[in-house]
């Protein structure tokens, strides 16, 4: 385990390379500082090119050295010695980390690039470099992470511009309700991330990884927890991974948040943002290891994850959505390759598949004329796909057809079951309310019910 | 007790009473905002003055020096400890910011003497701990808001009905308490206070009034009547240290519902004042939930909390009244997309609104995540109901912004950029917000330093009704812990 100066010194400058992007990106807007397009475009290339940089100096180091983890310490930023409660951040390259925060830059840089010709005049150019700036933190923070604290601070940050970057084209409502949504499934995964973070803290005091993953090298350490332990907080994380990586039961946001710009459907649903639940089941591989049911659920979300998106890609009518459901069905099969103990095997498919589907997202809008292209290549038709299909009895290919076309119905489900009898709940409630205040009052004028939907602006009712 | 180098926290209340004087005769608008400006400027510089006198001293309390009220009156009335050494400073900079963020357009709405004068009596409510005075400030806080109601014309029943049962309740209760803590009638007197501080809090059923000032006050004024969180701070003075356990884990519960119901409350509000009366229905709940989890870390979490929430839920009260003054009163139930004229204000409203759910980075999410650990430690369950009502805050702050700020392109000829005062004002509490974030020891470390200050108030009241998890605060040397390290 090396510590020395120049490698904490190096792995500094990884680490606060898309910090700086931020600040640069997103001061000179408060201080309504307008940046022009090339101005954006070189200080998003600089600050990637010096934590790749730093990256590969790093990785160059260990391989040199031999030296598996690297750790870069920032110590404390809160501690309560009284009570034994201490925020710690630390940051661990590693055999998992170095590889993703690699993928991670080079994704971003490369997807930089095309955003800065393909959003060229593009109204909300700044808007996006800067969710994208964003991005590049919570992506590389959750990387690096190596407390749980830390982790989830990137997590969070992956969460939020996500919504914002489908929410891109927000002069329409249809962009903004699925990024609403998505939020929605979002918050469901943090809520149960922050749970299981509480709950290390709550039995070990803290949330560093090397305390309850193990001292040992990733994917060689021993977790401390008990197998019930492991359970019920591997659990926890599961659902986090879930939401965050689309898997059953929450599939239905992924060809939602297809409404966002190609640059960024490409890295965030196509290679980056949709394996970081992936990621966080393999940095707490030892956990799963602890308890074989969880493992067991593992794969059974994993492949019933790949085998629903293979069905519902099939029958897609729009390439994005058709590619989104294709990503869906690798990290299915990547999350039953965790879950059956495999470690090597996944990261390697992880970045595979991210590189492979990025690719194909951003050929996604000249699909059409690269159809064209091979064709016009090959001299003829190309034949239909061969589709399952022909292995099913004909009385049941219509209504799986149908259930395929409608996603499974899990946004319906989702509907029926939990957001309909809950604001339908709560909005009697508020009628009551109304009806309660109005009594005391013995008044019923209020200017709230009175707002019209919307108001001309500069012009008060 | 030590005194304090100059009497800054009786220069704080005058200054500010001086200019809710001076600022009544003043018949021009313009120039009333202007001397309003000035007036709360002096009263923040000398509040943060006193702060600083205060950590030099490094002391638990401390009075003014010279202290003429004191000898006027003599008893001592005015003091700063641990817990309000902050909120002093905290109070003048939400007081002032709003008064620098008040546009001209607002100026027939907003009654800055009003505000000056609410101001002072805030500060004197913060500086006293003296039971009977204490509650005299408290009643006498309820009267600005009333005197707004009454110059506009508004129905002010319910506010009138819920208040007069909270100033009735706090004098049924301290009387019954003056007869002694053993007298039979202690324990009643203690749930009266209980109730009334809950009250105050806007506790579910007894919120309605709540949402009823947002109705119909200005925005300015009823976002200052509650953002300090006069209710937690009676709660800390007047009830924790006396209460029974079971009244504390009553209180914890019942706010706990609060927090639950109104997150959920404004995710079906159709109006932006009705949704902002909600989140800070809900955010202010959950002080309380840490103040009375009976764990350090809650209680640590607690305080943080308030301070977080306070300063968060301050700047979003202001974007959101930067929105209205330019929009008027803003409906949730379509989208108005306002981003293209004033995307500073969209940034300023995700920043701000997100800061008061506990996102990483800001000052709330410290706070969050000790009175989360404070909760699972007490009850695990506890626990998981905090980090719903954390999701569904988000949910709705989203839910909000995309309504206003997105979803169609404004088609305005008005310009509604944001003005300089506007910028400067919610910029200085976003910085304010992100360093409690990123740099959060040294304001835990005097909430933690309050926290001991509450407990060892509650050990010579109560020492029977200890704190299970708080014996590592105090140890067997009582002396020990009176001097933690600054």
């Amino acid at each position: 385990m090396t510590e020395s100066w120049l490698f904490r010194a190096i792995g500094f400058l990884a680490v606060a390379s898309p910090s700086l992007l931020l600040l640069l990106l997103g001061i000179p807007p408060l201080l309504s500082r307008k940046l022009d397009e090339t101005a954006m475009a070189k200080r998003t290339a600089s600050c990637v090119l010096i934590g790749l940089t730093a990256c590969l100096i790093i990785l160059a180091g260990m391989l040199a050295t031999g030296d598996r983890t690297v750790i870069l310490d920032l110590g404390d930023p809160l501690t309560i010695p009284e009570e034994h409660f201490h925020f710690h951040v630390q940051f661990i390259f590693d055999r998992l980390s170095i590889p993703f925060v690699l993928l991670t830059f080079i994704l971003v840089g490369a997807i930089g690039s095309f955003a800065n010709r393909y959003l060229h005049r593009e109204p909300g150019y700044g808007r996006f470099f800067l969710s994208f700036s964003l991005f590049l933190q919570g992506m590389v923070v959750a990387a690096l992470a190596g407390t749980i604290e830390t982790l989830f601070f990137g997590w969070e940050l992956v969460g939020l511009s996500s919504a914002l970057l489908v929410a891109f084209f927000h002069e329409r409502p249809a962009p903004v309700l699925n990024a609403q949504r998505i939020w929605s499934v979002y918050r469901i995964s943090d809520a149960a991330f922050l749970l299981a973070a509480l709950a290390l803290h709550h039995t070990y005091g803290e949330g560093d990884f090397h305390i309850f993953l193990g001292s040992g090298p990733w994917p060689e350490g021993q977790s401390a927890l008990n197998s019930s332990q492991a359970f019920w907080i591997g659990l926890l994380l599961l659902i986090a991974a879930a939401g965050k990586s689309a898997l059953l039961p929450f599939s239905g946001w992924l060809p939602r948040a297809m409404e966002g710009p190609t640059p960024s459907s490409a890295v965030f649903y196509g290679a980056l943002s949709v394996h970081l639940g992936a990621y966080l089941l393999l940095r707490v591989s030892p956990v799963l290891e602890k308890s074989p049911l969880l493992c067991a659920i593992v794969v059974a979300i994993g492949l019933a994850t790949a085998a629903f998106a293979a069905l519902v890609g099939r029958v897609q009518s729009d390439t994005k959505g058709a590619l989104a459901f294709a990503s869906l069905g690798q990290v299915g099969l990547i999350t039953a390759e965790i879950g059956l103990g495999l470690r090597y095997i996944p990261l390697i498919h992880i970045m595979g598949h991210a590189c492979l589907r990025t690719l194909q997202l951003l050929r996604a809008p000249s699909v059409l004329q690269d159809h064209r292209l091979i064709e016009n290549a090959v001299g003829a038709h190309l034949g239909q796909p061969v589709g399952i299909e022909r292995w099913l009895p004909p009385r049941y290919s219509r209504s799986i057809y149908l259930w395929a076309l409608e996603r499974g119905q899990l946004d319906s489900l989702l509907d029926h079951f939990v957001a309909r009898p809950f604001l339908a709940f709560f909005r009697w409630c508020d009628r009551m309310e109304r009806k309660w205040t109005n009594f005391l009052s013995g008044n019923g004028g209020r200017e709230s019910d009175r707002v019209p939907a919307s108001v001309p602006a500069g012009e008060e009712p | 007790m030590r005194a304090l180098h100059f009497p800054w926290l009786e220069l704080s209340i005058l200054i500010a009473a001086l200019g809710a004087v001076v600022v009544y005769f003043t018949s021009d608008r313009a120039q009333a905002r202007r001397r309003s400006i000035l007036y709360s400027g002096l009263t923040l510089v000398t509040s943060v003055g006193g702060w600083i006198d205060f950590g030099l001293l490094r002391t638990f309390e401390a009075h003014d020096s010279w202290d003429p009220i004191a000898r006027l009156l003599g008893v001592e009335v005015l003091a700063v400890d641990e817990l309000s050494a902050p909120l002093l400073p905290l109070v003048a900079t939400l007081f002032f910011l709003t008064h620098l963020a008040t546009l001209r357009t607002k100026l027939r709405d907003y009654s800055f003497a009003q505000s000056l004068a609410s101001e002072s009596i805030v500060l004197a409510t913060l500086s006293c701990r003296t039971p009977w005075i204490l509650i005299f400030l408290l009643a006498a806080g309820t009267i600005p808001p009333w005197m707004e109601f009454y110059r506009t014309r508004k129905p002010a029943r319910v506010y009138v009905l819920h208040m007069a049962a909270f100033v009735l309740l706090l004098v049924l209760g301290q009387i019954l308490l003056d007869r002694g803590q053993d007298s039979p009638f202690a324990l009643t007197g203690i749930l009266l206070l209980t109730l009334a501080v809950l009250l105050r809090n806007g506790i579910v059923p007894a919120h309605g009034w709540l949402p009823d000032l947002f109705e119909h006050l200005s925005f300015g004024t009823a976002m200052l009547f509650i953002t300090p969180m006069l209710g937690a701070y009676g709660m800390t003075r007047l009830v924790l240290p006396m209460a029974p356990l079971w009244v504390l884990k009553a209180v914890s519960f019942a706010s706990l519902f609060t927090a639950l119901y109104a997150a959920s409350m404004a995710l079906v509000q159709r109006e932006a004042r009705r949704f902002f009366s909600y989140i800070l229905l809900s955010n202010a709940s959950l002080v309380l939930v840490g103040l009375e989890t009976a764990t350090p870390i809650g209680l640590v979490g607690a305080l943080s909390l308030w301070l977080a929430v306070s300063l968060s839920l301050t700047g979003f009260g202001l974007t959101m009244r930067c929105v209205e003054s330019r929009v008027g009163r803003t409906s949730l139930l379509d989208f108005h997309g306002l981003y293209q004229q004033v995307p500073m204000l969209a940034a300023l409203f995700l920043i701000t609104g997100l800061a008061s759910v506990g996102f990483p980075g800001t000052a709330g999410f410290v706070g969050l995540e000790l009175l989360v650990e404070g909760a699972v430690r007490s009850d695990p369950l506890v626990g998981v109901a905090v980090v719903v009502v954390a999701a569904l805050n988000g949910l709705a702050i989203l839910h909000a912004y995309f309504r206003i700020f997105t979803g169609k392109t404004h088609a305005g000829t008005i310009d509604i950029r944001v003005r300089r005062a506007e910028r400067i004002s919610v910029l200085i509490l976003t910085s304010l917000i992100f360093s409690g974030g990123l740099y959060p020891q040294p304001g835990v470390q005097t909430r933690y330093h309050a926290a001991v200050e509450l407990y060892k108030l509650r050990a010579s009241h109560r020492p029977d009704q200890l704190y299970p998890g708080f014996s590592s605060m105090i140890p067997d040397d009582q002396g020990k812990a009176a001097a933690p390290p600054h």
